[in-house]
């Protein structure tokens, strides 16, 4: 133990040297950053591929991709960002860097199992991948694979429903051991209603995806066996039901909307109290929250086939659940809003991305209200309003809770500091290049602009070329983040750079392999400012 | 380093990945409802095609498999490592029957040209080829479960054996026990929907 101690993570000490050490490494902290370099290449691949498709849009006509080809490009960049990134995302980076260090554990329960899951997931991505170089050219079903045309369609579907399917097995082994390790790795002391808000929002997301995902493996490979043998369960030509995929589909992906977002969310209920130096308001609402999200969510799915033929009692009982669901998430916002209040803030990175986000989710949360009626629903369905609504949630809210959770945690991750200059430049860049991006999408959509169109009218021009110059304007404020963070310019990072009170600031940064010294014994509330 | 032994953590874990392969047969036990609601009679005429005898039969080996899979636990937990692998080589046996008779119900069905995607089954009603494909996915994947389970009790047997699985440490042999009652359960619920309700 005394030597482990002198050890940071970041070191290596075990029997394999270089890129080995990490690649066998069971360390939750090291698992944590092999997810985030994966990440981060699938978020540029998919981030190019978005900025392909606005170009693409920036004039009327055909510019310099085939239809088929802009087909296929938003497929792939819809099966990355969904699968690969924003679904595992905040849980598998930080959940697995932050949250054992958060609950005073020296690891998470299944460590072994925790790296088998890493390898599942690159192995899924590869697969997902590899749709796009083999087979009869690259899926253009869209990441919804939408039956009865995903079983029609001769592209290379089931390479991309397979990797898919594998990634989802990931996400449930994550899960599992999540659950696992919050419920028997609590430090001593620390009771459910001590434990941080991190880990109470892994912990619902933990339950999501277990049990939500099984039911879109189960669907994936329905589709493959449709393929393949012709089962015929949505296939119309054999007495088989596309709807019957929709709802299987959309029993797992809505509540994956809610994996993608509770861990979000959890990461700004961490750095709001720190920034605001204050007690986080209402500890227990936004604990029980998560749960009531994670619960209520699992019944809205439906909301996504307003227009797909449903009886008139199916639409409203499911609107009515979509718009209770929207209320715990009000009282997140709310009870972060009043921690904010007579705090004594310091407007730093990580807390400049969380207003970010708040912004960002607000607008993306109440657009999701106007998708939820059943009336305005009919008239902006399957619109460029739902692509805004969409990218509003999983980019302005996952996307930029990641990078708040990023720029918070980066000192501990590497014992270093960056360049807050920069950070708040990047943040500049990015938060206006978002809203010019997809604020006039809402416009266009409310216009009658359809979603996954490679062509528009003339009357369109000026909000799609609103909108690509705001692509690139977001771009550019990626760049200057990423090299920021990574060019390794910083000085030396204090173990607690913030004035933080949650555990991971009471240990060296980096951490030591083994996290604590001594376990620490917890015998008060997680926010104690005061 | 120390090594970390949670064993109510590790049935913890094994307990929420039977809820996951739960939900996994979820997923069909729904298709099966709403196709069976919708084509109900030929569902009805369908399932007189199957041998409710073979279903019977492997029912009862199944039912005999988990019980001695129990039993293995008990003997370990006592101490008795012979009596521990035999009762998961009688386990074994039980799967392999298990497997025999599948075999000669998906052989004949396939023998006269009854599959999915085959010729004769694409030009049979409606009702009649969901049943079968449900039929043939259904009992497939859980074919596919059984083998895996197989797989782990084979080598929880190697462990009891070599002494790695003992009176004080069997939380592997307790899951994998866990997961072949999940193998059975599974079965107990496809037995009737496809074989019984006639």
């Amino acid at each position: 133990m005394a030597e482990a101690i002198t050890h940071s993570y970041l070191e290596n000490t075990g029997r394999y040297k270089g890129i080995l050490a990490w690649l066998t490494s069971t360390d939750h902290k090291r698992i944590g950053l092999m997810y985030m370099y994966a990440m981060m290449v699938f978020f540029i691949v998919g981030v190019l591929l978005g900025e392909l498709m606005r170009l693409e849009l920036f004039r009327p006509g055909q510019q310099f991709i085939t239809a088929q080809t802009y087909n296929g490009v938003f497929t792939i960049h819809g099966i990355i960002m969904i699968f690969t990134v924003v679904i595992p995302g905040l849980a598998a980076v930080f959940g697995n860097f932050s949250m054992p260090l958060l609950i005073g554990a020296h690891d998470v329960a299944f460590p072994r199992l925790n790296l088998f899951s890493w390898y599942l997931y690159i192995l899924g991505a590869a697969i997902a991948l590899s749709s796009q170089f083999m087979g009869n050219g690259p899926p253009d079903t869209g990441w919804t694979f939408y039956a009865p045309y995903s079983i029609q369609t001769h592209t290379n579907v089931v390479a991309a429903v397979f990797g898919a399917f594998v990634l989802g097995f990931s996400s449930i082994l994550t899960g599992l051991n999540f659950i696992v390790t919050i419920h028997r790795f609590r430090a001593p002391g620390m009771t459910f209603f001590r434990m941080p808000l991190f880990p109470w929002s892994l912990y619902a997301t933990a339950w999501i995806q277990v049990l939500a995902t099984p039911i879109v493996g189960i669907t994936l490979l329905m589709v493959i066996a449709e393929r393949w043998l012709r089962i015929g369960f949505f296939d119309p030509s054999l007495g088989g039901d596309p709807i019957l995929y929709q709802h299987l589909f959309w029993i797992y992906s809505h509540p994956a909307v809610y994996i993608m977002i509770l861990p979000a969310m959890g990461v700004i209920t961490e750095i709001i109290p720190t920034f605001a130096q204050r007690r986080v308001f209402g500890y227990k609402a936004i604990a029980l929250s998560s749960l009531a999200i994670a619960l209520v969510g699992y019944f809205v799915w439906a909301h996504h086939m307003y227009t797909s033929g449903m009886s008139i009692t199916a639409r409203w009982v499911f609107s009515l659940l979509t718009f209770l669901v929207a209320v715990p998430s009000a009282i997140k916002v709310f009870n972060w809003v009043t921690t904010m209040y007579k705090g004594s803030i310091a407007v730093k990175p990580p807390f400049l991305f969380a207003l970010g986000f708040i912004i960002l989710f607000m607008i993306g949360g109440l657009t999701g209200l106007s998708l939820g009626s059943l009336a305005t629903d009919i008239h902006v369905h399957d619109t460029a309003y739902v692509v805004a609504h969409f990218h509003y949630i999983v980019f302005g809210g996952v996307g930029f809770a990641f990078f708040a959770a990023l720029h918070y945690w980066y000192p501990k991750m590497y014992g270093r500091m960056y360049n807050f200059k920069r950070a708040n430049i990047a943040f500049i860049f990015m938060f206006v290049g978002f809203n010019l991006l997809y604020f006039p999408q809402f416009v266009l959509g409310l216009m009658g602009m359809p979603r996954r169109y490679f062509d528009y009218l003339p009357q369109f021009t000026l909000g799609e070329q609103i909108s690509s110059i705001g692509g690139f304007i977001l771009l550019v404020g990626i760049i200057i983040m990423l090299v920021n963070l990574f060019s390794r310019k910083g000085g030396k990072a204090p173990d607690n750079p913030w004035g933080g009170t949650t555990l991971e600031w009471s240990i060296p940064s980096p951490p030591p392999h083994e996290n604590f010294d001594k376990l620490p014994v917890i015998t008060g509330e997680p926010y104690d400012y005061e | 380093m120390e090594m970390h032994r949670d064993d109510i953590g590790a049935r913890l874990g094994m307990w929420i990945f039977i809820f996951t392969e739960i939900l996994l047969f979820g997923g069909l036990f729904l298709v099966y409802a709403v196709m069976r609601n919708r084509y109900s009679v030929e569902f009805h005429q369908a399932a007189h095609q199957l041998n409710a005898f073979i279903g019977t039969l492997n029912t009862v080996v199944l039912l005999l498999s988990s019980a001695t899979v129990a039993m293995s636990v008990t003997a370990v937990q006592r101490g008795e490592k012979r009596k521990g692998v035999m009762f998961i080589l009688i386990t074994l046996v039980c799967a392999g029957i298990f497997l025999f008779n599948k075999y000669l119900e998906w052989g004949h069905k396939i023998s006269i040209g009854l599959y999915p995607g085959s010729e004769m089954m694409i030009g049979l009603k409606y009702g009649y080829i969901l049943f079968f494909s449900l039929y043939f996915f259904m009992t497939g994947l859980h074919m596919l479960h059984l083998l895996v389970g197989s797989i782990i009790l084979t080598i929880v047997m190697v462990k009891i054996q070599i002494g790695t699985i003992n009176a004080g440490k069997y939380t592997l042999l307790e899951n994998g026990g866990l997961y072949w009652h999940l193998v059975d359960l599974i079965w107990i619920f496809l037995f009737p929907l496809l074989y019984l309700i006639t």
